[in-house]
Order: C-alpha cells, then sequence, then structure tokens
C-alpha cells in the first residue's frame, strides 16, 4: 500500500515538474525578450545572454519610437487594421444575414461563393492583384491593404457569423416586424444587438489577421511612411544595423506588449474567438 | 414578414457592395493567374504568349523542387508537432491537471497571439552566434556544452529545424485548446463506465478517446495543413530562406520569382501550384472525416 502512494507522489510530482518546464518554455523567451530589450550595449559582451538586466535602459525604446519609426508604424497599423474591421463586420453581418434569413433567389449560391475562399491561399491571388493595383495606381496606398484586408477577411468571417444566424430564432424578427420594424431598423436594432457574440469573434480573430498581415504589406507598399509594424519589423534590422541589439528588442517588445495586455484582460474571449474558426469552420 | 425579408432592395444593399469587392479582389485575381501563366517575361515587359511553355519549364526547374522538398518537409514537422503536442496538452489538462486549469492553458495559448515577425525577430536572437551568443548558445555554453554552440540559423542541417520548432512553439496552445474543447464535449459517462471496465491509460486513449476524437483531429489536420502549406512569414522573418535555399519555401520562392525577377508568368503558374496543393492537400485529409462517418 505504501509503495503504491509513493508511487503515486512520485508520479505527481514528475507530472508537476513537466508541466512546470512547459509553462518555462512558453513563456520565458517573452521575459527574456523583455529583460533584453533594457539592457545596454555593452551587457550584451560583458555577460551571457541569458543575464537579468543590470538597469532599466530606456533609451532603447526612444531609440526605437523616435529613430526606428515605431511611432509610425504604429498609426499605420491601426488605421489599417480598424479601418478594415469595420467593413469586415459589417458585411459579415449584412451578407450573412441576406444568406440565411432573407428570402430571395440564388441566396444559397451566393453563401456557397463566399465559402469557397476559405481556402483560398493569399499568394495566389497576390501577382494579379499587384498589377491590377498598378494600373490602378493604388499601390504604396493604405486603400490598397484595406481593400485587400476587407476581402480576404470576407469568407471566413461571413461563414462564422452565418453559424450564429442560425441559430438566432425567428420569432423575435417576426415580433419586431409585427411591431412595425422595416428591415433596415430590424437590423440596426435586433439583429446586430443578438449578435453580439458573434461579431466579437469575427472582431478578434480578424484583428489578429490583419494586425500580423506581412505578405500584403511587404508587396504593396514601399514608402516607409505607410509601412506597419510587420514590415518595419523587417526592415528594422537594415535601419539600425544587425549590431544594436537594445533597440531591436525594443521594437520587438512594443510590438508585443499591446497584444500582450488585450491577452491579459480578454483571454477567454480571444481564445474562444481564435478557436472558432477552427471549431466552427 | 414575407415582405420584409423579401425585400430586393435591401439584399442588394446588403450583398452587393461586400460581393463585388470579394469578387475584384479574391477571385477575379486567380482566374487572372492562369491567363497570366500562359505568357512569358511579365506585363509592360517582353511580355509574349508562350502557350504551356511555363507549365513544362515547372518539371525542370531545380529551384522549385528544392522549394517544394522544403515546403514538404516543413509541413511535416509542424503537423505532427502542432496536432500531436496539442493533442497531448489537452490529454494533460483533462486528466493531469487539477489545479491552476485555466492559468496554464492562458500561458500556453499565450504566443498565439503574438505577431509573427515580431516571434521571428526574437527566435532570430535566440540562435543567434554573432556579434554576442543569443540566449540558446549562452545557455549551452554555461551548462558546458561547449561542442553544441553553433550557427543555428547559418548551417542548412539545423535552419530548417530551428525555424520548425518555432512554428510548433507558437501554435501548440492553439490546438491544444482546440482538442481540450473537444475532449469536455465527450460525456463524462463514457469515460467513466471504461474506467470501471478496467480501461486507462493508453488504452483509455486508444480505444475510447481516439474514435471519439477523430473529427477535430481530422478539422485540426486541416487548419495545421493550410497554414503550413503558406510558409511564408515565418521563415521570412527568421531566415529570410537561408541559408541558400534550405529555408526557402514555395510561396517565398514564387515571391522571389515574381517580384525580384519579374518573371511574372512563370511566378503565376506556381501561384497555381500552391493553390492546387493546398485545395487538393485539404480535401484528401477531409475524406479521412468522411469515411470514418460511413462507417459507423
Amino acid at each position: 500500500m505504501n509503495a503504491l502512494k509513493a508511487e503515486k507522489i512520485a508520479k505527481g510530482t514528475l507530472i508537476r515538474i513537466f508541466i512546470f518546464l512547459l509553462c518555462i518554455v512558453e513563456i520565458y523567451p517573452i521575459f527574456w525578450m523583455i529583460t533584453a530589450s533594457l539592457k545596454q550595449q555593452s551587457e550584451w559582451t560583458l555577460k551571457p545572454a541569458y543575464a537579468l538586466n543590470s538597469g532599466f535602459y530606456f533609451k532603447n525604446y526612444v531609440d526605437a519610437w523616435t529613430r526606428g519609426n515605431m511611432a509610425v508604424f504604429f498609426k499605420n497599423s491601426l488605421i489599417n487594421t480598424f479601418v478594415a474591421l469595420f467593413f469586415i463586420v459589417i458585411f459579415a453581418v449584412t451578407v450573412g444575414f441576406a444568406v440565411t434569413k432573407m428570402q430571395w433567389q440564388g441566396r444559397d449560391a451566393v453563401a456557397r461563393y463566399f465559402q469557397l475562399g476559405i481556402m483560398v491561399p493569399v499568394v495566389t491571388a497576390l501577382i494579379p492583384l499587384f498589377q491590377i493595383y498598378n494600373k490602378m495606381h493604388l499601390i504604396n496606398t493604405r486603400t490598397s491593404l484595406i481593400l485587400a484586408y476587407i476581402a480576404f477577411g470576407l469568407s471566413l468571417s461571413i461563414y462564422l457569423i452565418t453559424g450564429y444566424l442560425r441559430s438566432l430564432p425567428d420569432e423575435i424578427m417576426e415580433a419586431a416586424v409585427i411591431d412595425g420594424c422595416g428591415i433596415y431598423k430590424l437590423m440596426w436594432y435586433v439583429v446586430i444587438p443578438l449578435m453580439k457574440n458573434g461579431i466579437i469573434t469575427v472582431l478578434v480573430l480578424q484583428f489578429f489577421f490583419k494586425w500580423n498581415d506581412l505578405i500584403f504589406s511587404m508587396t504593396f507598399i514601399s514608402d516607409s511612411s505607410l509601412k506597419t509594424v510587420q514590415t518595419g519589423l523587417l526592415y528594422f534590422q537594415d535601419e539600425f544595423g544587425g549590431k544594436n541589439w537594445g533597440a531591436i528588442f525594443a521594437s520587438v517588445t512594443m510590438s508585443v506588449l499591446p497584444l500582450l495586455v488585450i491577452y491579459l484582460i480578454l483571454n477567454k474571449a480571444i481564445i474562444e474567438g481564435m478557436t472558432a474558426g477552427a471549431v466552427k469552420g | 414578414m414575407k415582405k420584409v425579408l423579401g425585400n430586393k432592395g435591401a439584399v442588394a444593399w446588403f450583398v452587393l457592395p461586400a460581393l463585388i469587392l470579394y469578387t475584384a479582389i479574391v477571385f477575379v485575381p486567380i482566374v487572372w493567374s492562369f491567363y497570366y501563366s500562359l505568357f512569358s517575361g511579365s506585363p509592360g515587359l517582353k511580355w509574349k504568349f508562350c502557350g504551356m511553355k511555363n507549365y513544362f519549364l515547372l518539371f525542370k526547374d531545380k529551384n522549385f523542387l528544392d522549394a517544394l522538398i522544403v515546403n514538404g518537409k516543413y509541413i511535416a514537422i509542424v503537423m505532427v508537432g502542432q496536432v500531436g503536442l496539442g493533442l497531448l496538452l489537452a490529454l494533460m489538462f483533462m486528466f493531469w491537471l487539477k489545479k491552476c486549469k485555466s492559468l496554464v492553458r492562458t500561458l500556453v495559448f499565450f504566443p498565439v497571439v503574438l505577431p509573427t515577425v515580431a516571434v521571428g525577430e526574437l527566435f532570430a536572437k535566440i540562435y543567434e552566434i554573432q556579434p554576442n551568443y543569443g540566449l540558446l548558445n549562452s545557455v549551452l555554453d554555461s551548462l558546458g556544452f561547449h561542442n553544441l554552440v553553433q550557427a543555428w540559423l547559418g548551417q542548412a542541417s539545423t535552419a530548417l529545424g530551428c525555424l520548425c520548432f518555432m512554428d510548433i512553439w507558437v501554435a501548440m496552445g492553439f490546438y491544444s485548446v482546440i482538442f481540450y474543447g473537444a475532449l469536455l464535449d465527450i460525456p463524462y459517462d463514457i469515460i467513466e463506465a471504461a474506467k470501471i471496465d478496467g480501461c486507462s491509460g493508453f488504452n483509455l486513449f486508444r480505444y475510447v478517446l481516439s474514435p471519439l476524437l477523430k473529427p477535430i483531429t481530422v478539422v485540426a489536420c486541416v487548419f495545421s495543413f493550410s497554414g503550413t502549406v503558406k510558409m511564408f512569414e515565418s521563415a521570412t522573418a527568421l531566415t529570410g530562406g537561408g541559408p541558400g535555399n534550405a529555408t526557402k519555401s514555395l510561396s517565398m520562392y514564387m515571391y522571389e520569382v515574381a517580384f525580384s525577377y519579374n518573371k511574372v508568368g512563370y511566378a503565376s503558374v506556381l501561384a497555381l501550384v500552391i493553390f492546387l496543393i493546398c485545395i487538393g492537400g485539404s480535401s484528401i485529409i477531409g475524406l479521412f472525416d468522411k469515411s470514418s462517418k460511413e462507417d459507423n
């Protein structure tokens, strides 16, 4: 009996160590990054890389923010992402509503047509899109990115929204119509408030997709005053040289911290939103 | 009711703007790629109709084959890693972890939300050897493994492995949450009944859980596959395709052919190949789900 108990305790300890190690592996790189961003240049040569920062050298952040243009990149990313999200949500709700609840010919065909886009890899459309944008003089404009973001965000968003809309009972809408609601009022006052969860899911999922976009902004934007955070980071090393580790770490940390804070506050909604694409898709 | 929901004007307002945008930016370019693939050169520069020549070029192009092999290895390693470890973690959440479930889950999921480029830059510094040792090398060095200190990203033999490790690290938590959700959906009676019948540990997983988890496994595989076929962002940020062509994926090769070499026609063929692999592969993986449904 005692042996059994000892075995159980040993197993429990092993499991605990394993879980602890796992958390370390997942979290330590981020922690290291933050400490590294506060190191002076000399610390890299004097001490091993895993050593903690000896002081708080915030000048790295100042460098990254001003000389490294992070302020500009942030502004661009914010504008592009939020404009795109706004339209994605509007289109997803209206199209989703039209193909699930409204009566018209060809609605299933339209729904399927939008669904086709879920599997399309972005690179397949990239070359012709570049040529089209080039002819329309849209290269190096925010419009080019925003249009691409919206269009490539639609398929999955509409698909997710229709899933939520199917479970919306018709009776609620019927009651509103009997009370004299027109279609637009019905949409604004009844459907959208009831779709809050679905909209949050779409917002979370698409926010991370758009914020992390690299391939579009790399292709369509070469003007450094229009670059987003992702392309900015990629070319950061060229501007600072590979040796200024402090500023590189500061810029990477800066691009990560806002997401970290948002995630710590909204982690449940974010985990649900991010996995909805796979679970419901 | 019918009149309100059958309002044709409203349907047009609701559907047309999105439909036009989607058609113009997602659908037309794909069809357009077919058209481009029949030309050599690039528009405005030696742009000549060449029929199927670009397609034949594919078979003679060693760079294409290299990229295909790199991409294939990457898909295999990362898919097994992401889905396998995700499943393992989920089982751990379910059966081992009594306390702090949501805390561990939050921590493990955390890398998923990080921007790929930032993660790439971070790992580039972790694997660094010049001008200073990065995190990995300095830890190895002080633990006494001096012979393991190496230019992880600078040699063809380790670069792809390092890239795969990074992408597994990022996405593991994502798959664990998906599997954990599916495990919670399994009625506890079933597991209890199996346990009473003396089924536990690996047998419980093999005979009870794995058949029940099959649909979600297929979904996870499709998801992981369609993510890894597109291999671009992480490799661009971590290695830029190098050293040599050791981590250059199909997408990166296509990008290079189109935008550095200006061979738009041939690049369109590559784009179509990626498209076909993505659609074909996902449908083949999807078949596993269908066949299991027909069995039941």
